[in-house]
């Protein structure tokens, strides 16, 4: 079943031949943004003047530093007045990645994650409740906007209060999902301990994504709730979700071609590597009006599968994403970085400069300690002081992070000091 | 002014083991100990006799330490002894932060120990009505 046959089943050559008409004018929209501007003026890049599509290596990267620096509005392309929409996610210090939407652009999005969908065989006759969060996260409003293209009844349920979301399954007869997989862990759980068989509910699919997951935990949550669960991929710097999809077969997920192009490139030298061979991906935006981004180091391991799908598509497909090239951690579907944590902890003088990340998993739902020295010569004697102390860590960390943070106040020496390779992160979650 | 030790202590084994061991290798006699626990992490507070000396060495010793001012006022070591010392706080409008007590042996005495905001003040209308606030040399001697 396909959403959009022609595109979708196109012979490499005309997607190849669409890829370079949208690639130069990406680099024509870029070339208007004062971040590219000044990047193409120095590499001597001119707009349509690629001439095949094996000259994308000659461009230069782009990185999330590059976002960062860029913040607020150095790579937009458009008059502020065509733009409709931003979302946000976490920087690597402090400052958010921003990605701008046009009107053309959110419509062209929801019928990519339409596609998307109606690859894995949900129609306009399902019921679709969508456990994501909403808000400047793309993930949540990503796949409601692709949903209601489709036609499908969206139930935006977005995530936790478990005890609602049973409710509304039962109610509505929601036959799709989408979830992160330890919510999806922890939801059945609460579904049994209420003397429900999860696989009487009827679901039939689930959109599993925002954190990763084992192929052994996708055969459980299958197993679990009997459904066919769908791995999916995307980045809010490449619009969010719906940048690649599994279809019926689950094996890889197709890149949609006409939006993006994929390279897979080796992460220390940068060059590109051939299909099949494994290394950090690296897409460029074709079809976003608003924020073209050329060559962005997505910094996520894989492979491009280059063999042809059973199912017809031409897309070619990527292989589940193997781990990173950076320290982001993934908590709870939010990105976090250790550098973050970092540069908040270190504007507190009762604090020392020892400082460990402990990440377990407590009823299937992530959770974050911060294990923290106080500071000897910042001490004053009084136990209020320390829990006032303790709350402005809280409070300081979960407005950067959005995740909520435990505090472990420790005493001095107890942490392995910061000099050499101290382990900063322990990561005790079983993926 | 006497002072007493806050030590920042972590909720595990062994823990008073260690800052007794430092305080007797120091030749320190402990008067009184109170924990305020707070679920991961207390505060021990303790009344030496040498606090200033035992405070260094806790803290050479990387335990985390601190001297506080208190008020220490002696008291009759009987029913409603220390209502009468209490009631005169109370009618001053003092609010006790944290306290405790010990008595004094082979007499008929007993010493409240206590922190409040205006140490000064306290001192002084206490000793205005008649009790015997101690200074430091007085308590760390008893």
């Amino acid at each position: 079943m396909y959403w959009n046959r022609e595109i979708e089943t196109a012979g490499r050559n005309e997607i190849e031949k669409l890829q370079l008409d949208r690639l130069n004018r990406a680099i024509e929209g870029a070339s208007k943004t004062s971040y590219y501007g000044k990047i193409f003026r120095e590499n001597g890049v001119n707009a349509s003047g690629i001439k095949s599509i094996k000259e994308l290596s000659l461009l230069p990267f782009t990185t999330k530093n590059d976002l960062r620096l860029s913040y607020p509005d150095g790579m937009v392309a458009v008059a502020r007045g065509e733009i409709v929409r931003m979302h946000a996610s976490s920087g690597t210090t402090g400052k958010p990645t921003v990605i701008f939407y046009t009107a053309r652009d959110i419509s062209e999005w929801a019928d990519l994650v339409a596609r998307c969908m109606t690859a894995t065989g949900t129609t306009r006759d399902d019921v679709f409740q969508n456990m994501m969060s909403y808000g400047l996260f793309t993930g949540g409003l990503g796949l409601h906007y692709g949903a209601e293209r489709l036609g499908a009844m969206v139930i935006p349920s977005a995530t936790g209060n478990s005890l609602r979301q049973i409710q509304l399954i039962q109610d509505f007869r929601t036959s799709v999902i989408h979830i992160t997989p330890s919510y999806s862990l922890h939801l059945v759980e609460v579904i049994e301990q209420n003397g429900i068989n999860p696989c009487d509910l009827g679901i039939k699919k689930a959109y599993l994504g925002a954190e990763p997951y084992s192929e052994e935990t996708r055969t459980k949550i299958e197993n679990q709730w009997g459904l066919d669960a769908y791995n999916s991929y995307g980045l809010s710097e490449m619009n969010g979700p719906g940048v690649a999809f599994e279809c019926e077969n689950k094996d890889g997920m197709h890149v949609w071609e006409d939006f993006y192009i994929p390279e897979i490139i080796n992460p220390d030298t940068g060059e590109t590597l051939p299909d099949g061979e494994e290394g950090e991906l690296v897409l460029t935006h074709i079809n976003r009006e608003a924020m073209p981004i050329i060559r962005y180091r997505t910094r996520d391991l894989t492979r491009i599968i280059p063999e042809p799908c059973g199912c017809g598509r031409t897309h070619r497909r990527i292989e589940r994403i193997k781990g990173r090239t950076d320290d982001m951690l993934i908590v709870g579907g939010v990105n976090v970085f250790p550098s973050q944590i970092e540069s908040v902890l270190m504007k507190f003088p009762e604090v020392g400069n020892n400082y460990q990340i402990v990440l377990d998993r407590q009823n299937n739902l992530d959770r974050i300690n911060i294990k923290v020295e106080l500071y000897s010569k910042m001490f004053h004697g009084e136990l209020k002081e320390l829990k006032a102390l303790n709350q402005r860590l809280v409070e300081e960390l979960r407005a950067l992070i959005v995740v909520n943070p435990r505090i472990e106040l420790l005493e001095p020496g107890s942490l392995p000091p910061s000099t050499g390779k101290a382990v900063r992160v322990i990561d005790n979650r079983k993926i | 002014m006497p002072q007493q030790v806050s030590v920042f202590a972590e909720n595990k084994p062994g823990k008073i083991d260690r800052i007794t061991a430092i305080l007797e290798k120091n030749d320190i006699n402990i008067r009184a100990i109170t924990i305020s626990d707070s679920g991961d992490y207390g505060i021990i507070k303790l009344l030496l006799d040498k606090p200033s000396e035992g405070c260094d060495a806790l803290n050479a010793d990387g335990i985390a330490s601190t001297l506080k001012d208190i008020v220490a006022v002696k008291i009759q070591d009987r029913p409603g002894g220390l209502h009468s010392a209490s009631s005169i706080l109370a009618s001053h409008g003092i609010n006790v932060e944290d306290a405790y007590g010990f008595t004094i042996r082979e007499s008929n005495e007993a010493v409240f120990v206590f922190q409040v905001e205006n140490i000064q003040k306290t001192e002084r209308i206490l000793r205005d009505e008649g009790f015997p606030v101690l200074s430091d040399k007085e308590l760390y001697l008893i």
